[in-house]
């Protein structure tokens, strides 16, 4: 606990630092990053202890605030929600050294922003007390609100940044009634001391908490703010954000269940609802998509979608009496956690490169980087593979946990059988679509020839850009191997979430198979490399133009872009997707200039939310009356409210 | 025996499947008088001791209607009408074979929770529903006159099998009441399109709305 | 003998499979009246191709060469979870036709990635085509397994056909009938054979798997067509192992499922022979259905 602390106050340390040194941008961004790295070294070492050995370490201090006590917890859960949090920053901080180096932006400010977006997440894993936890909760959303504001003089950057402040603010309004529901009966907000709720309460408890943390999970409906946030932030925020923030509404759901024992029916089924929901539109919305970050944001959403499905077939296995198959699929869903944050941040980083080489992340304008950049389209499509959740990577190894449980429980007599279908077909489903996606994104952007100019002239990003990558895609392949050593304490984890008293081990086995064939797999991959080399040996491959079919001109204008690969696809769900398009009619016989565009459409943001904010307004507008604009007549409600409270108390 | 009869059930929903995603009118008339002769088989497999001579005259005489005359009596109308050969769906076929399959999951629930008796063969008032279902569905996404006709046979059929399920016994009165109105219905229906095809030119039963006398704009002119 | 029996029976898919799209040719050169290819024409093809110097496209990067390499290696190591004749490979696990199905994804991520590298429109539509597809197979492939698997209680490869007996069939016969029927339409979907694909064809705009791999030669088209022969063995091997309960000595059961295998690439030959291919926009219909069929399989199943 006391590492931990000493790795909380390194991270407020260096942003201070980082605030004081802005005069001289790369010397403030350097201290951050000094900052974060040394900060994710201490802080892992007691991360690592509690996950491995299954400790727990407490600390309490009291705490001035109104219902607020300096209680910490440090428990296998919040451990292991805890790795990526240093994992990633660490590795966040070196690549945006790189990649923010030359900008003319305030960088002192961006970087103190960042570490404390990192403290405030270690404060949101470890605080056992619901006013630290808001405290930590709001700290984190400011500052990425700050971060995703970086690029503030575009639009996009600003709308972003303003939807994504609403839904922060309205997610933690619920939240607060939450803790509200839970800490009425004990008069104090300490995690320990919530009363166990039964029926309807327990029932809004748990609505409110679902609601009110999937606003930052992203989960649809709830997701509008993540493809426009996304995007908007600095790559190295982005994957932060996508790899580890979002996580903390996953891992709020998580923790707020364990206070609400025994579970009811209906929960399962809702969070196997809205995940499979999540996971089938978001790999479909990420297949529509043209940049490259916004088809990360939606696939993030596919993956937070299936974290949910896992937690609600666990819930539901817990229900119907199948503790075993519950701790499974918490399992499973945790161990996607870690994994989605190695590859997702990987993946986003690998966007951040192609962003600073070509100066676009727009797919139709990309092209052929794979010759220009060879270490970045590597990297990428490690990152690709991974998040398609191929064989021997890490991906893969979550998935995998969350089909065995879908398959024991479809084994399983009554309604859990249907649960484990609905589970296992949303993930092969929204596998097959996610892997369109990424052929897609990573084929259009990496491979072929360039479709602009900018894309032509791309370079290769630093080494302090690319040397983060390569250990997060190291980490990739080795947490998919090593899979199995995390059983035990994921086991651990999903006791802990799930308050049963000692950990169900389960699956070791499978995953060691898992890893022993993907060891097969590459010593195959390899003979068969190598069997090509021999035969090749000693011989020169001629080089040529790829087949044109014998048309004399090409360009590469004719290639399968980004929206023609998908087209097939798109059309078939344009009831979902309702994109947008307009193709050319030929009329003559000798077609001159043919024009064709498609546009994707935030279909939720559309259909759900604009309706919804345009009542809204509607609404505040008949209280306009209130508003006038003079400061004597605010300091008037402030008093006549004054007034009337301590009337009321009275 | 049951294995039989339950292969009976499988094929009836796969025909129920078929008729989902048909686009020819001709293939779907047959199709629906494969069912026809299909569910008029099941009695004589669904009991578990021979079959009572008065089951089999009973079983031929409904093969012969649905499996010749009324198929005959629709190919009939089907060339006179001088329609396009293709039913021509309101909605897209995937979209019709997953309302299929969604009735068939539907009925599989609610024949669970149905107080009937216990029938012998699996199945079977799942698949007597989903094919009322079908035909429902045929008579609201398909456009033409005819394969409306259609699908109150299909829905005949289901409501046939249904009968099977309710009375293990020959459900007899209850059948040949239902085949008599079909009958009427079909042969009603049969001299109509014909008809409603003479006046019209075709047997869109959109353009019926043209007959409407409640008109935007010409209301109460 | 027990401990070496997976790895013979390894070997022999390795060596085998290749005869398999030769009984395809046979059976439809039978239907043409023509004489058609000797059975061991693969072989030859091979051979030749191994033999062969290839031609690069200046605009491909590794993932070209790299990609058949990887393609054909997911396969070959898929096999090592395909049960053989009902008995298990030397590697059974729980979950292992998860393993399998993604293994496939992995050699389709490559194969589609390989394309796309040429920068040719021909093989960006034939890789846009393929994953479509596969959006439409792959569930089907799935919930098929999952029906199987409700219906044997088990979850791996080895133990649903260990379990799998002639009982099993005289249970479930409709389910299991229901089930052949979309593996063996999932089968001609993924091995583009006709009616979805027609490996034949001399259009690129018609083609879907030939056309993605029109600029691949010399070792790199004998991995491509290798591995296309191991995917059509395994996807026979699945139906093998599912319409053939083991019964009696090893010895047997391998002689019957050899002969079982003829017959599924002489059943392929036949549909090819018989059948038009469907119109591009009418695949994912016949995929639909195959979904359909195994939706309707599990549904019975879970009902019972």
């Amino acid at each position: 606990m006391l590492l931990l602390l000493f790795s909380f106050l390194i991270l407020l340390g260096s942003a201070a630092l980082a605030l004081c040194l802005s005069g001289n941008p790369r010397r403030a961004q350097d201290a951050a990053a000094y900052g974060a790295v040394a900060a994710a070294a201490v802080g892992l070492v007691p991360a690592l202890n509690s996950v491995f050995t299954g400790s727990t370490e407490t600390f309490a201090a009291a705490w001035p605030v109104p219902l607020g006590s300096l209680s910490f917890s440090l428990d296998p859960l919040a451990a292991l929600f805890l790795l990526p949090v240093f994992v990633l920053s660490a590795f966040s901080a070196v690549y945006g050294c790189g990649y923010l180096a030359g900008s003319s932006k305030p960088l002192g400010r961006a970087a103190a922003a960042f570490n404390l977006l990192a403290a405030a997440m270690m404060l949101v894993f470890t605080a056992a007390n619901a006013v630290l936890f808001m405290l930590g909760w709001e700290l984190m959303a400011a500052s990425s609100f700050l971060l995703v504001l970086f690029d503030h003089e575009k639009e996009q950057a600003r709308r972003a940044a303003f939807i994504y402040l609403a839904a922060g603010g309205t997610g933690a309004l619920m939240l607060l009634a939450a803790f509200c529901l839970l800490g009425a009966g004990a008069g104090t907000l300490d995690f320990a001391s919530f009363s166990p709720l039964s029926g309807a309460a327990a029932g809004a408890a748990f609505l409110l908490a679902l609601c009110g943390f999937g606003l930052k999970a992203g989960f649809i409906p709830l997701h509008v703010w993540l493809p426009e946030a996304h995007p908007a932030a600095p790559s190295h925020v982005s994957a932060v954000m996508s790899g580890v923030m979002i996580k903390t509404g996953v891992y709020g759901i998580i923790r707020i269940m364990g206070f609400l024992h025994p579970w009811q029916e209906w929960w399962g089924w809702t969070l196997i609802a809205v995940g499979a929901v999540s996971c089938l539109l978001g790999a479909l919305f990420a297949l529509a998509q043209h940049e490259l970050k916004r088809v990360l944001a939606y696939s993030s959403i596919e993956n937070v979608g299936i974290i949910m499905m896992a937690l609600g077939l666990g819930v539901a296995a817990q229900v119907y009496g199948s503790p075993a198959l519950a701790a499974l699929a918490f399992s499973g869903a945790l161990l996607h956690v870690l994994n989605h944050s190695l590859f997702k941040g990987l993946l986003f980083m690998g966007a951040g490169s192609v962003l600073h080489g070509a100066g676009t992340a727009e797919l139709e304008a990309l092209g052929g980087l794979g010759r220009r950049m060879p270490r970045t389209a590597l990297l990428f499509l490690v990152g690709s593979a991974a998040a398609c959740a191929l064989p021997p990577l890490n991906g893969f190894a979550g998935e995998f946990l969350i089909y065995i449980a879908s398959f024991r429980g479809l084994n399983s007599a009554g309604p859990l059988a249907l649960a484990g279908v609905l589970t296992g077909l949303s993930l092969a489903a929204a596998g097959a679509l996610a892997a369109a996606a990424f052929t897609r994104a990573a084929g259009t952007a990496f491979l072929g020839e360039p479709r602009a100019v900018r894309a032509a002239d791309a370079h290769e990003s630093s080494p302090l850009m690319t040397a983060p990558m390569f250990c997060l895609a190291l980490l990739c392949l080795a947490a998919g191997l090593g899979s199995p050593l995390m059983v035990g304490p994921l086991s651990a984890a999903a006791a802990a979430a799930l308050g049963s008293a000692e950990a169900e081990v389960y699956a070791a086995v499978p995953l060691i198979y898992v890893s022993a064939a993907g060891l097969i797999l590459a010593a195959v991959g390899l003979i068969a490399a190598a069997k090509r080399g021999f035969f090749l040996h000693g011989r020169s491959p001629a080089s040529g133009p790829t087949w044109d079919c014998g048309y004399a001109a090409p360009t590469s204008r004719i290639q399968y872009g980004a929206s023609s690969f998908a087209q097939p696809l798109t059309d078939f769900f344009q009831p979902i997707l309702r994109k947008i398009g307009r193709y050319p009619v030929i009329s003559e016989y000798f077609p001159a200039k043919a024009a064709f565009s498609a546009e994707a459409q935030p279909v939720f943001y559309n259909a759900l939310y604009t309706p919804v904010a345009v009542r809204l307004r509607e609404l505040a507008y008949r209280f306009s009356w209130l508003q006038h604009g003079r400061l004597q007549i605010y300091i008037m409600y402030i008093i006549v409210t004054l007034i009337g409270l301590l009337l009321w108390k009275l | 025996m049951h294995t039989i009869a339950e292969l009976i059930i499988v094929f009836i929903i796969l025909l129920d499947l078929a008729l989902a995603v048909t686009g020819s009118l001709s293939v779907c008339i047959r199709l629906v008088a494969a069912q026809g002769v299909v569910a008029g088989l099941l009695p004589l497999l669904a009991s578990s001791e021979g079959p009572a001579s008065r089951a089999l005259v009973f079983a031929v005489v409904i093969i012969l209607l649905k499996g010749a005359i009324f198929p005959w009596l629709l190919m009939r109308a089907r060339d006179k009408s001088g329609a396009h050969k293709d039913v021509e769906p309101l909605i897209t076929y995937p979209a019709s074979i997953m309302l299929c399959l969604g009735a068939f999951i539907a009925s599989s629930w609610l024949g669970s929770r149905l107080p009937l008796p216990k029938t012998e063969v699996a199945w079977i008032v799942p698949a007597s529903l989903a094919t009322i279902f079908t035909g429902f569905m045929l008579i609201t996404t398909r456009s033409k006159a005819i394969t409306q006709v259609l699908g109150y046979l299909v829905i005949e059929n289901g409501i046939y099998i249904f009968g099977l399920a309710l009375f293990v016994e020959q459900p007899m009165m209850v059948e040949l009441a239902i085949l008599l109105d079909v009958f009427v219905a079909v042969f009603v229906m049969g001299i109509a399109i014909f008809h409603i095809s003479r006046e019209f030119d075709h047997i869109d039963t959109a353009e019926l709305s043209e007959l409407s006398d409640w008109r935007r704009g010409e209301y109460g002119k | 003998m027990e401990i070496i029996k997976p790895f013979i029976q390894f070997l022999a898919v390795m060596f085998l499979s290749p005869l398999l799209l030769g009984v395809i040719n046979r059976v439809k050169a039978l239907f043409a009246g023509r004489r058609g290819q000797p059975l061991c024409q693969l072989y030859w093809d091979l051979y030749k191709l191994f033999m062969k110097t290839p031609v690069y496209s200046r605009t491909t990067t590794w993932v070209f060469k790299g990609g058949p390499v990887i393609a054909v290696s997911a396969v070959v190591a898929a096999l090592a979870v395909l049960p053989f004749a009902g008995r298990q490979s030397f590697l059974a696990f729980e979950g292992d036709f998860i393993f399998l199905i993604y293994l496939l994804g992995l050699a389709r991520f490559f194969t589609v990635l390989a394309a796309l590298d040429t920068g040719s429109a021909f093989e960006g539509m034939g890789a846009s085509r393929e994953m479509q597809f596969a959006v439409f197979a792959e569930p089907a492939f799935f919930l098929g397994l999952a029906a199987l698997s409700r219906v044997t209680g088990q979850t791996s490869l080895a133990g649903m056909f260990g379990t799998l007996t002639s009982a099993t069939w005289a249970a479930a016969a409709p389910v299991l009938i229901l089930l052949t029927a979309s593996f063996f339409m999932v089968l001609l979907a993924e091995n583009s054979r006709v009616p979805a694909d027609d490996p034949n064809t001399h259009l690129e705009l018609t083609m879907i798997h030939e056309v993605m791999v029109l600029d691949h030669s010399g070792p790199e088209l004998a991995y491509i067509l290798y591995g296309a022969s191991l995917k059509l063995w395994l996807f026979g091997a699945l139906i093998a192992c599912m319409v053939l309960p083991r019964g009696g000595s090893w010895a047997a059961d391998t002689a019957v499922f050899l002969l079982f295998m003829v017959a599924v690439a002489a059943a392929v030959g036949v549909v090819e022979s018989v059948m038009a291919r469907l119109r591009m926009i009418k695949v994912p219909y016949m995929l639909i259905t195959a979904f359909a069929f195994s939706a309707l399989a599990l549904i019975f199943q879970m009902g019972r």
